[in-house]
């Protein structure tokens, strides 16, 4: 239990110092999760979008596919991209493995499945003669997607804490991409498996403690957002 | 009718396929500029559809649809922002009222001030001002279609298409909102297509109808003439002539039906020719005086059911049988039962004459 009260004691002490690596580490992790969740937001909902409105050939394959990928284990994930990005890959030129961008791109692969799952769902509840009303209305497509994204906004604010929850949590694609370098790409996740390694429990329980708070308040923001609900 | 008035949309060859299958065929159809068009006809008879056709959201498998003489198709969202529609549900999006009859103007561009100026204008003319500021799920179903409404007025647009907009709003409050769009309507003057199945509302709108029936357009003219003047029976048992008789020409403008003869000032089928004689059922008077004029039939009662400002009867004479329309207060003077005798008294320039080509 000392173990536990210490741990809260060090997160204390460690925000109240004003700990540059500790701050550095927090900042970013809410760089590399925000790019990987903005990205996946901007490809995911006109994906969610797209199959939630069309019928095409190939279409209950990819919501298949999108189904299993919200609850694809990161660390496959982190295989894949690591294969990828590996020197010897495909796209080893590229000299991203161990890099932020690295693990962006986990962290995008691992969010956007939600995105698109959850898109899908909240497109596809919406009455589909109101659509028609919104093409009645002279809408040109771009218009359309941003109405519907505007009457689903509190399911597509749940996709947006959903991706951004998987990014910033994950931590074995976020290991094998990124490393774990500090000053580089050493995240909250990361740094925490690593302080427990070395017994460091009270750093460890410090880093976590940063990390739900931070996740906190994002959601808290976004929840905000998404409950403010007769906006104009 | 569209001989004398220009027309705004062309509708040629049309054909608009579901699952292969043909719901619609429209050989040739105009829409007059400035009138209000009806479209009448049974479910699934294809108004609908051509309205969808109309909005550009159900494709033709063949044939054109012109808008002044430009081929709608060409540019949608271009075409369709010359156009509004309003449909049976208010279809409102999760915002202010003023937000939502904002929002055509808003994706045509146009400037905040002057989106404000309209939107507050229609609001005004559909009496909904004071609702402006209040979110569009806190309406009744009345004032969402007011609002609805006023959102296809407010970009101003060349064509209004309507799908049954006054059939989802209670009796009273569909009254006063009929009157209201008809005073609008005849100010602003868009070309307005609308679909209804209310015979009162068509009366009443209409400069113009068109029906149809089994996906093909089967008559168009003024409203009057195709409810008093029907082509063939299947548009007579639309239009509500509860009262078809299998007849034949016995003389100059006399018909032999069911063992009662008939005058008629209809234009005549050849002698001897099989006809269909029809009267609508508000066409027949009942009275317990013979006045000695054509066409007066003595009829018994044979069952009385009130349907709402009438009683309608059905009655019996020789092998006719007769249903009878009649006002409330009328039908109280006659004091009548099932069972008594009465005399009905029809026009011959009620009674409709079509040739039976069955």
């Amino acid at each position: 239990m000392d173990l536990i009260w210490d741990g809260i004691r060090e997160a204390a002490r460690l925000w109240w110092s004003g700990d540059g690596e500790i701050i550095e580490i927090t900042l970013r992790t809410l760089a590399i999760s925000a790019a990987a969740t903005a990205l996946a937001l901007a490809i995911g909902i006109p994906l969610g979008a797209v199959l939630a409105l069309r019928r095409f050939l190939g279409r209950g394959l990819i919501v298949a596919a999108v189904n299993t990928g919200m609850g694809m284990p990161p660390v496959v994930v982190g295989l894949l991209v690591a294969l990828i990005l590996w020197r010897t890959g495909p796209l080893g030129d590229l000299n991203l493995i161990y890099t932020p961008t690295a693990m962006v791109v986990a962290q995008f692969l691992l969010s956007l499945p939600l995105v698109v799952g959850f898109s899908l769902a909240s497109i596809q509840s919406v009455n589909p003669r109101l659509i028609g009303q919104m093409w009645a209305m002279g809408a040109n497509r771009w218009q359309v997607l941003w109405l519907l994204i505007r009457e689903t906004r509190l399911g597509l604010l749940a996709a947006v804490m959903a991706g951004f929850g998987a990014a910033i949590s994950e931590v074995g694609a976020s290991m094998q991409v990124g490393g774990n370098l500090a000053g580089e790409t050493r995240v909250l996740t990361t740094a925490t498996v690593l302080e427990t390694g070395r017994g460091n429990f009270e750093v460890a329980i410090a880093l976590s403690l940063v990390l739900v708070v931070l996740a906190f308040i994002v959601n808290l923001v976004l929840t905000a957002v998404q409950q403010r609900r007769f906006v104009t | 009718m569209t001989d004398r008035v220009e027309a705004h949309i062309e509708i040629r060859d049309l054909v608009v396929q579901r699952g292969g299958v043909s719901v619609l065929e429209i050989e040739s159809l105009d829409i007059p500029r400035g009138l209000v068009t009806v479209m009448i006809g049974p479910n699934g008879s294809g108004k609908s559809t051509l309205l969808g056709a109309l909005q550009l959201v159900l494709h033709p498998a063949r044939g054109t649809l012109t808008l002044d003489g430009e081929a709608m198709d060409a540019d949608p969202v271009k075409t369709r922002r010359r156009m509004s529609a309003a449909f049976q549900e208010p279809l409102l999006l999760s915002m202010s009222v003023q937000a939502n009859v904002e929002l055509p103007l808003r994706l045509r561009g146009v400037d905040r001030r002057r989106r404000r100026e309209l939107a507050e204008h229609w609001l005004e003319r559909f009496g909904i001002a004071a609702l402006a500021r209040r979110h569009a799920r806190q309406l009744s179903g009345g004032e969402a279609q007011r609002v609805s409404l006023a959102r296809a007025f407010a970009s101003q647009p060349e064509v209004l298409l309507l799908d049954e907009p006054f059939s989802g709003v209670d009796a009273p409050t569909r009254e006063g909102l009929i009157g209201d769009f008809a005073e609008i309507v005849s100010e602003a003057r868009p070309t307005t297509v609308l679909v209804t199945h209310d015979r009162d509302e068509a009366l009443r709108l209409g400069d113009h109808a068109a029906l149809l029936i089994g996906g093909g357009l089967r008559q168009s003219g003024p409203p009057s003439e195709v409810f008093d003047r029907p082509v063939d029976r299947a548009v007579a048992e639309f239009v509500g002539t509860e009262n078809i008789w299998e007849g034949r020409r016995s003389e100059s403008g006399v018909y032999q039906a069911g063992g009662v003869r008939l005058a008629s000032t209809a234009k005549a089928v050849a002698l001897g020719a099989p006809a269909l004689l029809c009267v609508r059922p508000e066409r027949i008077v009942l009275t317990r005086e013979d006045d000695g004029s054509a066409n007066q039939i003595r009829a018994t009662v044979r069952a009385v059911r009130p349907r709402g400002p009438v009683i309608r009867s059905e009655l019996a004479s020789a092998r006719l049988r007769l249903i009878a329309d009649t006002p409330l207060t009328g039908w109280d003077e006659l004091s009548l039962s099932v069972g008594d005798e009465v005399i009905t008294r029809i026009s011959p320039a009620d009674v409709h004459v079509i040739e039976d080509t069955d």
